[in-house]
């Protein structure tokens, strides 16, 4: 999962890494409170699990009261990427003498952490320049490997140290929280020459979850996707009006794909998983059925162990019980396909030989 | 190198060639003996099967039941093992193979964390043992030996390389081979994990000298570079065999995992596009659809002729 930037802080401070003081809210009550408590003047951060939120006007300064009362509705208000916001974080602003960057990720290709730092921070990673890149083996980093990191970012005098410090701490949370990405940027030398962590992204191995009760309160989830969860369904919503329903991740992102290429938006991409029955693909019709945005569904089935039939039979229980009046386009492959055919005959549900057809059926019969 | 042939069929002097015995473990589960049971069916030798608490037993009135993967080796010699243990056993399980001697291990379960896949890899590395997944339908050489869950219909014995990230893609997309005259010499599932036992690298430096190849299928999907990594491979090496790609996830939303735990686009890293612009440098065409796999690397076939 991918925490929030005052969620991520929760974890630096428990890590003890230097932050600003901050308080986050999700109401101008609350806000007014924090700042008497915090004092002006702060900085209004829209808490957004997604980049881009300056440009987006989603980070304003704040002065006084007045301001208060204009900005903090303002930025709550904002939608940024589609992402609406979650909470608003007041922070005290900094005196700041130089932006570094920082981070420990997961290098997936050569299968071990990488610690990327740079004495040029404060952007986007793929614009940072001066990248120093370490590997790291599974994420912990000697006090050796820090100062060779400090070394060659030409950090001089107490800042060596506090960098040092601060990387160690961020590895030791990586590791223990098993992290993908754990990223400081901006990590800011401040005008009093100490160094603080001005922002934090924080993404964990959702495969991890079971060892990490502590975090599940971060978790966001609706109660759809919840409900796929606990189906053993993989969910995520969009934001068209055919729902994508398959079995196994890839085939269901090869649909997703060839339905926009087709002109289709997808409601939703729904992986059923391998071991398809009856009852989940009913389960997976209900939360279809939840969807309002859904005019037609979508079905790409490749049942070489699952039975196409069993497939057949939740369609026709889901119409028997009024659970869906929707039109569904599917394909279904696999084990005694013409007698699951056969089953849908006289049903809503039309079957096609290959997906081709069905989306296209799907895309014009949408439009209709 | 594996010499991952030498692995799974064995040379001509073993007495087990062509017949190398494989261990389950999880033998017991629902999903295990299922496809234990489907593997017995396709030809697959497995010769013991390994539940704690139930050795001394058999698995369907045949294959015995071990407590424990050292005594199945012991018993059995054999190097090959299949892993169906629930996620959260799946370090255990895993750690055990490889102190036991198992040279290939194939893991199938998914929601395996990261770090446990690292340390396994990591115990892999030191015992000079393959890991193919997890999260991978598994390793089959069609015809001959199939350690995975994939079903039998879409394969048959052949001359194409197929390497996939995704189960039913790979089901997919050998079929549409199939149908059209393509059969396959290996197929290898890499996973849907953002850290494989076996990358797509890997497996491709497993397949890319068999001698009578005649071509490659790369089944990849979004997230992480492996996919570029192996075209700039190709570019690197000069291969020349008609090979063809297609990527899952052009349409997905960047920063969301799309069903699988690695198939997630941060910011530019991992995107469709960023695959398929360096296969094309490598000169490799990329399908829009499954379906046009087949009609692509028809293509290339003729121009390489």
């Amino acid at each position: 999962m991918r925490l929030l930037e005052f969620q991520a802080k929760e974890l630096f401070r428990e890590y003890g890494i230097n932050l600003l003081p901050s308080k986050a809210s999700t109401t101008i009550e609350e806000g007014r409170k924090h700042a008497k408590e915090l004092g002006y003047p702060f900085v209004i951060k829209i808490q957004v699990p997604v980049g881009g939120r300056g440009k987006a006007g989603g980070i304003q300064k704040c002065q006084n009261d007045d301001e208060l009362e204009l900005k903090y509705p303002q930025v709550l208000g904002l939608t940024i990427k589609g992402e609406k916001a979650r909470a608003i974080l007041l922070e005290k602003m900094a005196d700041i003498k130089k932006e570094l960057y920082l981070s420990l990720f997961l290098n997936r290709s050569k299968r071990c952490y990488t610690v990327i730092a740079s004495p040029d921070g404060g952007v986007e990673i793929e614009s940072v320049k001066n990248q120093i890149i370490k590997e790291v083996g599974l994420g912990n980093v000697s006090e050796q490997v820090a100062r060779e990191v400090a070394k060659e970012m030409k950090l001089e005098g107490r800042s060596v140290d506090d960098f040092v410090e601060i990387l160690q701490k961020l590895a030791k949370l990586t590791v223990e929280k098993e992290a993908e990405l754990a990223e400081i940027n901006p990590l800011a030398i401040m005008q009093d020459g100490s160094m603080m962590a001005l922002d934090g992204k924080f993404v964990t191995d959702d495969n991890s979850n079971f060892r990490h009760d502590e975090l599940q309160k971060y978790q966001e989830k609706t109660e759809i996707e919840e409900r796929a969860e606990k189906s053993g369904f993989s969910l995520v919503e969009l934001d068209g009006d055919i729902a994508v329903v398959g079995n196994g991740a890839g085939l269901v992102m090869s649909t997703l794909d060839m339905l926009s290429d087709n002109g289709g938006k997808p409601a939703c991409f729904l992986d059923v998983g391998g071991g398809a029955t009856t009852e989940s693909v009913y389960e997976a019709l209900t939360l279809i059925s939840k969807m309002n945005r859904v005019k037609g569904i979508l079905v790409n089935l490749y049942g070489g162990i699952v039975k196409t039939t069993v497939v057949a039979e939740a369609f026709l229980k889901a119409y028997d019980d009024k659970l869906i009046n929707l039109p569904v386009f599917a394909r279904l492959k696999g084990t005694e396909s013409e007698k699951a055919k056969e089953m849908l005959k006289e049903s809503r549900t039309k079957i096609y030989d290959s997906v081709e057809e069905a989306i296209n059926a799907a895309v014009m019969g949408i439009k209709k | 190198m594996t010499d991952i042939f030498k692995l799974l069929r064995g040379t001509p002097e073993d007495p087990d060639y062509k017949k190398k015995g494989v261990i389950v473990q999880g033998i017991t589960g629902a999903y295990g003996s299922l496809h234990a049971k489907n593997m017995i069916a396709y030809g697959t030798n497995i010769v013991a099967g390994v539940t704690p608490g139930k050795g001394g037993q058999k698995f369907e009135d045949k294959v015995p039941i071990y407590n424990t993967v050292k005594e199945a080796v012991d018993a059995t010699g054999a190097k090959i093992s299949i892993v169906f243990v629930p996620a959260k056993f799946f370090l255990g399980a895993a750690k055990e193979a490889l102190e036991a001697g198992i040279k290939l291990l194939v893991a199938i379960p998914e929601h395996i964390p990261v770090r446990d896949t690292m340390e396994v890899l990591d115990l892999a590395n030191k015992k000079g043992s393959v890991i193919i997944g997890p999260n991978t339908p598994g390793i089959m050489i069609p015809e001959l030996i199939k350690i995975g869950i994939m079903p039998p219909t879409p394969f048959k014995a052949g001359k194409i390389a197929v390497l996939s990230k995704s189960g039913t893609l790979l089901y997919e997309i050998s079929d549409a081979l199939t149908n059209a005259g393509f059969g396959q010499s290996i197929t290898i599932g890499i996973g849907g994990d953002p850290i494989n036992g076996t990358r797509m690298i890997d497996a491709f430096e497993m397949v890319k000298d068999i001698p009578d190849l005649e071509g490659l299928v790369v089944v990849g999907e979004i997230g992480g570079d492996s996919e570029e990594i192996l075209a700039q491979r190709i570019i690197d090496i000069g291969f020349k065999k008609p090979t063809v790609a297609y990527i899952a996830g052009r349409a997905a939303p960047k920063e969301k995992r799309m069903g699988h735990a690695g198939a997630i686009v941060m910011g530019t890293y991992g995107s469709a596009e960023s695959k398929v612009s360096m296969f094309n440098k490598a000169n490799i065409p990329v399908a829009k659809r499954p379906s046009q796999v087949p009609v692509l690397l028809a293509g290339k076939m003729q121009q390489s002729d």
